[in-house]
């Protein structure tokens, strides 16, 4: 059984369809890798996972419980983090007040403290900073800090290398390899090289629909395939 | 002239705005006895005007709600305060201060009940079915102010209600040749404990963390698991009751109070909020005192300019900083 799986899910923004028909298997474990071009549906899909948008038709199965039409708050306490494009970061908050938030009672555990110091030191040096004033790289850190202060089944991430520096796209790599032992990853990524060597499964969305799936190792290997869902020229 | 600027943000930066108004005004008054009367009034106005504004502010920076119909809450607040003060007159005139007292506790606990529970009616039935529609928001909030207003003409009358004060809040404490009014004292001593316990809860507190993460990005806080629509019932409450006691304190101090009362001070709370920036506790007692200094100074110097100077104070101040002074990081 997977982890999470949708059905024919079909979104509308406003009057607008924009999900026609997506279908995806997510496995438990490692990082599924969602591909697609600019406007695809990939940011429409994992909001409409997150119950920020409402599907109006289709099945979103976690963990076998249908969670289509639950409440944002109910469907992340299921046990789903989210990490928006934008990162979602509370800048007038500190560091440390962003990651209490997310703890279940208010109080960190010190093994997954010591864990976020490890995997992002920049961290726990700017602890007591306002959020606002890190830099993007540090906040992205935050932001997917965020995501495993509490234990989570799923964690859905949304272009985390976007305008980073390669230096700080390594760690992130290194920091989602890490995450992906114990936490299924699905993640949303333009960044194919960085997808290509953390993805174990993979889709590719294509104007709000499903256009190809399949394991990422057979994804990377077929150049003609890449060009034609991705355009990139290898 | 970077230099100066980054001088003025060390001592304090806007926070010095009524440093600078009630220095100005000095200058401008000239009697030293009678600029001391006015900024205590000023203060006062200030911490009761707060009150009145807060809830507002938090509204819209929490929920994204512009609620014109906040100023019901406020007359309501004075207008229940003052019955139960009426009623309780021989409590008020009695040469007991716990009497005194107690009346007076009881009237204030009356509109702040009366605040929660209108503050949850109004939100459930009004604001609820209007969320992320400003157009519509303005239209029904208006709507409720008129139709309370008419209520409250209905209960209390057209005729001005005079507001008994208790026995120990009357009067002046004569220091030298200044005199200030002990309501106003106490008022501003209320009001500032009511801006602590503001400040404590904002920013101690879980409950607090969460607004101010609200304040900043409804989505991502109900992404972290957490039901937002109990947190907006929750503080829409909060801003109705604080406004329905800052109009029951407002009573007391004008001790003369019409239904008229609710849509004069909706102009000055939307002044103060807007001054302030939108969903910022400090903002709005910075606004609030302002426009308190500003009401008394110029009603002195030019009380044919009371009201204007209001405005004239808010667009001089939004064209410096659009957003206001210290507004929510967004
Ligand atoms: N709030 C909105 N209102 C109207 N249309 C929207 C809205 N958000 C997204 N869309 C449309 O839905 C389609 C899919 O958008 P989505 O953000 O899911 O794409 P994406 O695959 O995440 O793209 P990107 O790689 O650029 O982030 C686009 O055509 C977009 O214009
Ligand atoms: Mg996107």
């Amino acid at each position: 059984m997977s982890l999470l799986s949708l059905e024919d899910v079909r979104t509308d923004i406003g009057q607008y369809a924009v999900l026609h028909c997506i279908s995806l298997e997510v496995p438990e474990g490692g990082v599924f890798v969602l591909l697609g071009r600019n406007g695809a549906g990939k940011t429409t899909t994992l909001r409409s996972i997150m119950g920020l948008w409402r599907p109006k038709a289709g099945a979103i199965r976690f963990q076998g419980e249908v969670i289509s039409g639950l409440h944002t708050a109910e469907i992340a306490r299921k046990g789903i983090a989210y990490v928006p494009e934008n990162m979602g970061i509370f800048g007038g908050l500190t560091v440390e007040e962003n990651l209490v938030l997310a703890t279940e009672k208010g109080k960190f555990d010190p093994d997954r403290l010591a864990r976020i110091y490890g995997l992002f030191p920049a961290l726990e040096q700017f602890w007591t900073k306002q959020a606002w004033s890190l830099s993007g790289g540090q906040k992205q850190m935050l932001a997917v800090a965020r995501a495993i202060v509490e234990p989570r089944a799923l964690i859905l991430i949304d272009e985390p290398t976007k305008g980073l520096a390669p230096s700080i796209v390594a760690a992130m790599a290194e920091a989602f390899r890490d995450i992906a032992r114990t936490t299924t990853i699905l993640l949303v990524e333009q960044n194919f090289h960085f997808a290509k060597s953390l993805g174990r499964d993979m889709a590719v969305i294509e104007d709000g629909r499903v256009v190809h799936s399949g394991t990422m190792a057979g994804f990377a290997a077929d150049a003609e395939l890449q060009n034609r869902l991705l355009g990139l020229a290898t | 002239m970077d230099r100066l600027a980054e001088q003025i943000g060390r001592f304090g930066g806007v926070n010095l705005l009524p440093v600078a108004l009630a220095l100005v005004a000095f200058v401008l008054i000239g009697a030293p006895s009678s600029w001391v009367t006015l900024t205590v009034a000023g203060l006062a106005m200030g911490l009761m005007v707060f009150l009145m504004a807060s809830g507002l502010s938090l509204v819209f920076g929490l929920m994204d709600v512009l609620n014109f119909g906040h100023s019901a809450f406020i007359s309501f607040g004075a207008f229940v305060a003052a019955s139960v003060l009426i009623a309780l007159n021989h409590w008020l005139v009695a040469d007991s201060v716990i009497l005194n007292a107690l009346a007076l506790a009881f009237a204030f606990i009356a509109a702040i009940g009366f605040g929660l529970v209108a503050g949850w009616l109004f939100e459930t039935i009004i604001v609820r079915p209007v969320y992320r529609d400003h157009l519509r928001q303005i239209l029904i909030t208006m709507g409720a102010l008129i139709v309370s207003e008419q209520v409250i003409l209905a209960i209390w009358g057209g005729t001005p209600v005079t507001v008994p004060r208790p026995h120990f809040l009357e009067g002046s404490w004569i220091i030298g040749d200044v005199s200030i009014e002990v309501y106003r004292g106490f008022a501003f001593v209320l009001g500032a404990l009511i801006f602590v316990g503001l400040h404590f809860l904002l920013n101690r507190t879980r409950i607090g963390l969460l607004i101010r993460a609200g304040v900043e990005n409804r989505e991502m806080v109900e992404s972290l698991g957490f039901n937002i629509d109990r947190l907006f019932i929750g503080v829409f409450m909060l801003g109705s009751a604080l406004a329905a006691l800052g109009g029951a304190m407002w009573a007391g101090y004008e001790t003369l109070i019409t239904p008229a009362l609710g849509g004069e001070m909706m102009i000055i709370v939307f002044i103060v909020v807007i001054i302030g920036g939108l969903g910022s506790i400090r903002g709005t007692l910075l606004g609030a005192i302002i426009v308190g200094l500003t009401a008394n100074y110029v009603g002195y110097l030019a009380p044919k300019l009371a009201l204007a100077s209001n405005m004239i104070l808010m667009m001089a101040i939004l064209m410096w900083r659009p957003k206001g002074l210290a507004p929510a990081v967004k």
